[in-house]
């Protein structure tokens, strides 16, 4: 049954109550807590209050790392606020600790003076020693700097589970609950979403249900009744565009494209993948989407991911594999076979950092140059970049209309910050969408294998077309015809044919836009995730009179043809990027601009603060 | 594997493309080329619905020759692409040409999964036991101590046996038959293309360049008869012309002279239907020169095919009408701004 909390205030002692524009919360614990499952609950209550919001889950590589180290920490951050946000926020103004190691590991992240929870049960000597904490800090002064609240989360999960049958052991995993619950106290949101999923969810399990929705209530009531913490939040709504809204993030956004594609172009979709991660939700969403003719393969490998797909393309599906880095080294000779069978293929690399298996959880941008070149020879393909999780589906949309159209592959670039980030998706208009007209040769055409149009694009032939059948593979073939040519001048026209296609596709794409004045003195290049944080920190700039602007590329081979030009309308360019300055050389060479790079690879995202920052530093305080 | 009747200009010659073969003079793919065609021609297949895929190698230029839609891979990968072909439309017929090195070295983790899900496709596996391509180097089925460009004081590796991989996996069908033997080669081809499920086909085929008569025993006329033994399905196993059985001893075979009391009946009968793959595996471990090696169809079971499974549960989904966009945007929680 859904109790609705909010009728039953019984409060009477005086509550600070803050009203902020935006908070950052963080919710953190032992990797076995449930810490990710009640940072979902928390965006989806305060999405569905109408905030905008943006989060980055933090979570170790490990499945189980041993309990209640600070290798096991598990984190979920959360913006939310009552106008658009652009990245999940640099500093926290709420921590919420389940144990030691969690305090230890997320303290440095906390605004001074801001509040801090902490589940006192679990400072206990053993907690404190595998934290590696000598001194118990709740004791020795060294949190004097915080607003904080000591709770005795073990304690009030037990005692409000003590009805419910439970054992001591599944009990103490409802703590996460009880933290969840005093969370949406504080923020002043009604737990009532998360009841109604928890109905839900449980419905197999009576028991279980009503332990969670026992310690969620007590959780709520402890911050209502108990009169200990003595503040609160209140983040009004947030004024965005009427619609109809979900949550999305990056993953589900670029699976969402595939099917929209597919659906679109009137084709079956097929994706061949191999699980890795950040990439494997994308596999495990599209498998259930079967009623859209989805065929999922999930392949022996990544290689088998890839020539499946290219084995489908041929047939004449749409065709798609999605994988991380350490994937596409190993689809490589799969990528450069369908550059010279032009067959259309979408290749998402969701990114992570790197190299070899790297950091297999955490975001880097690392991988631009090995979709630019990382093939053998001469093997070009276009190249597109996701902004945020929701333009994910713009851009995995985008991404198949090029490779059907041009009879290519695309490679997408995701990352692991826009996979995991969730934001409000404004739901599209299906009849918005673009509709793909796909042609393929019909009998009584002229049909040669590599026959090309004005745009240099050859035919979709299809198997099963009486007539039009013909060879091809990975040996270089005569133009027009197909046949197997080893000639010289030959491959130098296939070579630059194959180049000048994939430069053709740049007609068909918009323009580099700029954010702020249209030229100037510095100018904020960048492409991909990071484009919230230049976003933000660019309008904040901007807001203090600071002569800056910002773009941002979502296409990177071809460039946008006013590229050149919009650089070179300003003085100074800075490139801020999750890599040793990819882009950065990218463009130098490009057009013999002086580019900047500001480069950070530690597997996080960068704070706002760190570009505006940077920012300052170069334009030494000059105003526009 | 349609059963129409073979139409009158359904000719083994109307499957051959405007490409010249470009393979050895002496070279055992000729005739491969020539009973696969033949054999096209008995089924009755339609150019355009038939899909020739194959990897790197001397016999993976196979595709090039013939008028029906083709697909020369990448090494070891043309069954991944054949998949991804039968799964997109499984109305194509599509056949998989790899050699010993793309399908057991290169390619054997392919060869192993590709198996073991019962893709509906006829794998053949010509095996002359050399690199040919790349100018002659051992490969994964070169006998131990075999000296060639890339060993020169032997090969150390023991070998790879296809047949024994393919029945590992739990092939549905397999079979084997060798370059020279037109008429069986065309019969074991024809009952592949007509199994649903995977077919594996190994080939026994002869590199006149690199590793000439590596099957001689199978070969010539004076030796064939005592080395190989042809399976019959619920036959016994005869060899050497009606001279010889095996007889199976305890979990063992064992070569037996007919007569003097041993009679057909005391032989190893060929079920080539039976589930479990252990007298197939067994046969599979028969090798010159300590037995004579069998020749046939080793196994040929029912099982679902992939293919037919993945189209199914879409059907199955599609059952309740197609997918809509509108609905799928919406699964799970949504909420309005006014």
């Amino acid at each position: 049954m859904v109790v609705s909390m909010e009728k039953n205030r019984t409060q009477t002692n005086p509550v600070e109550v803050v009203n902020r524009e935006d908070v950052v919360v963080r919710m953190a614990g032992d990797s076995g807590d449930g810490i990710q499952l009640i940072g979902t609950q928390m965006t989806n209550t305060t999405s569905v209050f109408g905030n905008d919001i943006s989060t980055l889950p933090d979570y170790p590589a490990e499945i189980r790392a041993p309990a209640g180290t600070l290798a096991g920490v598990s984190g979920f951050q959360l913006h939310f606020g009552s106008h658009r946000l652009h990245t999940p926020g640099d500093r926290i103004n709420a921590l919420v600790v389940l144990n030691p190691a969690a305090l230890k590991v997320n303290l440095p992240d906390l605004e001074p003076g801001c509040l801090l929870v902490v589940n006192e049960d679990a400072f206990t000597e053993i907690g404190l020693s595998k934290a590696a904490y000598d001194e118990n800090p709740l004791e020795d002064g060294s949190l004097d700097g915080y607003r904080v609240f000591r709770v005795p989360m073990d304690v009030l999960t037990a005692e409000a589970c003590k009805d419910t049958g439970l054992k001591a052991r599944a009990v103490s995993r409802c703590k996460n609950f009880f933290a969840l619950g005093l969370v949406y106290w504080l923020f002043d949101r009604s737990p009532d979403t998360t009841l109604r999923w928890m109905d839900k969810k449980f419905r197999a399990n009576p028991a279980v249900a009503a332990a969670n929705s026992a310690s969620l209530k007590a959780g709520y009531n402890f911050g209502e009744t108990k009169e200990l913490i003595n503040v609160r939040f209140e983040v009004a709504p947030a004024k965005i565009a009427p619609g109809q809204y979900r949550r999305v993030n990056g993953n589900e956004a670029a699976a969402f494209g595939l099917i929209a594609a597919a659906q679109r172009a009137g084709k079956p979709l097929f994706y061949g993948s191999y699980p890795i991660t950040p990439a494997s939700e994308i596999l495990q969403e599209l498998s259930k989407q079967k009623r859209f003719d989805v065929r999922t393969f999930q392949a022996e490998d990544e290689i088998a991911a890839i020539t499946s797909a290219i084995g489908a393309s041929f047939t004449g599906v749409l065709a798609a594999t999605g994988t991380s880095g350490p994937g596409v080294a190993l689809k490589s000779e799969g990528i450069g076979l369908a550059v010279i069978t032009e067959l259309p293929l979408v290749i998402i690399n969701v990114q992570r950092a790197g190299p070899s298996t790297g950091l297999p959880t955490k975001t880097e941008q690392g991988d631009l140059f090995q979709a630019l070149w990382g093939r053998n020879s001469e093997a070009p393909i276009c190249v597109l970049a996701a902004a945020t999780p929701s333009d994910c589906f713009k851009m995995t949309l985008e991404a198949c209309r090029i490779a059907m159209e041009f009879m290519t592959p695309v490679m997408l670039l995701s990352d692991s910050y826009l996979s995991n980030g969730v934001e409000p998706w404004r739901i599209p208009d299906v009849e918005s969408l673009p509709r793909f007209q796909i042609k393929h040769p019909k009998p009584g055409d002229r049909f040669e294998p590599y026959l090309r149009d004005e745009k240099l694009v050859r035919p979709w032939a299809l198997p099963g077309t009486k007539g039009f059948q013909h060879r091809i593979g990975g040996l270089e073939k005569r133009d027009v015809t197909g046949d197997v040519c080893q000639e010289p001048e030959n491959h130098e026209h296939m070579c630059r044919t194959r180049r000048r296609k994939i430069d053709n596709i740049a007609a068909t794409i918009p323009s580099l836009e700029v954010n702020g004045d249209e030229s100037g003195d510095l100018l904020v290049l960048g492409w991909g995730s990071t484009y919230g944080a230049i976003t933000a920190a660019v309008d904040r700039c901007r807001e203090r009179g600071l002569g800056v602007s910002s773009a941002h590329l979502r296409y990177l081979d071809p460039l946008p043809s006013n590229t050149g030009d919009v650089l070179g309308r300003f003085e100074r360019v800075l490139v801020p990027e999750i890599n040793l300055g990819q882009l950065t050389t990218y463009i130098r060479a490009k057009f013999l601009v002086d580019a900047v790079g500001f480069n950070k690879v530690q597997g996080k995202p960068f704070m706002v603060s760190e570009i505006e920052h940077e920012i300052e530093e170069m334009l030494d305080g000059r105003t526009s | 594997m349609s059963a129409n009747p073979v139409s009158p200009e359904l000719t083994p010659k109307i499957y051959a493309s405007d490409q010249e073969p470009r393979w050895c003079p002496g070279c055992g793919n000729y005739s491969v080329l020539t009973q696969v065609k033949k054999v096209l021609a008995k089924l009755g297949s339609k150019r355009e619905n038939t899909v020739f895929v194959s990897g790197i190698g001397c016999s993976s230029r196979f595709p090039y020759y013939l008028d029906t839609y083709g697909f020369h891979g990448i090494h070891g990968r043309a069954m991944n692409i054949a998949t991804g072909v039968k799964l997109s439309n499984p109305d194509l017929s599509v056949w998989v040409i790899t050699g010993d090195g793309d399908a057991l070295s290169i390619g054997g983790n392919h060869l192993l999964h590709t198996i073991r899900r019962n893709v509906d496709l006829t794998i053949l596996l010509f095996n002359n036991r050399i690199y040919g391509l790349t100018k002659g180097q051992y490969s994964p089925t070169s006998p131990f101590g075999q000296r060639t460009k890339s060993s020169p004081a032997g090969s150390v590796d023991f070998p790879l046996h296809p047949l024994s991989v393919a029945i590992g996996a739990e092939a549905t069908f397999v079979a084997r038959s060798l370059d020279v033997n037109v008429h069986h080669l065309e019969h074991v081809l024809e009952r592949a293309a007509r199994h649903k499920g995977t077919s594996f086909i190994e080939i026994y085929q002869n590199c006149s360049i690199f590793n000439d008569q590596a099957f001689y025993f199978a070969r010539a006329k004076e030796t064939k008869d005592d080395t190989t033994v042809y399976l019959e399905h619920d036959r016994p196993l005869v060899f050497a012309k009606g001279r010889k059985g095996i007889r199976l001893h305890r979990m063992d075979p064992e070569i037996v002279e007919l007569g003097n009391g041993v009679k057909e009946d005391d032989l190893l009968f060929h079920n080539e239907t039976q589930k479990e793959p252990s007298l197939a595996y067994l046969l599979s471990r028969m090798r010159y020169p300590e037995f004579p090696e069998p020749m046939g169809v080793f196994r040929c079971i029912e099982r679902p095919t992939y293919d037919d499974l993945v189209i199914g549960q879409i059907e199955d989904a599609q059952e309740q009408g197609p997918g809509h966009l509108e609905d799928l945007f919406r699964e799970g929680e949504t909420w309005t701004v006014e």
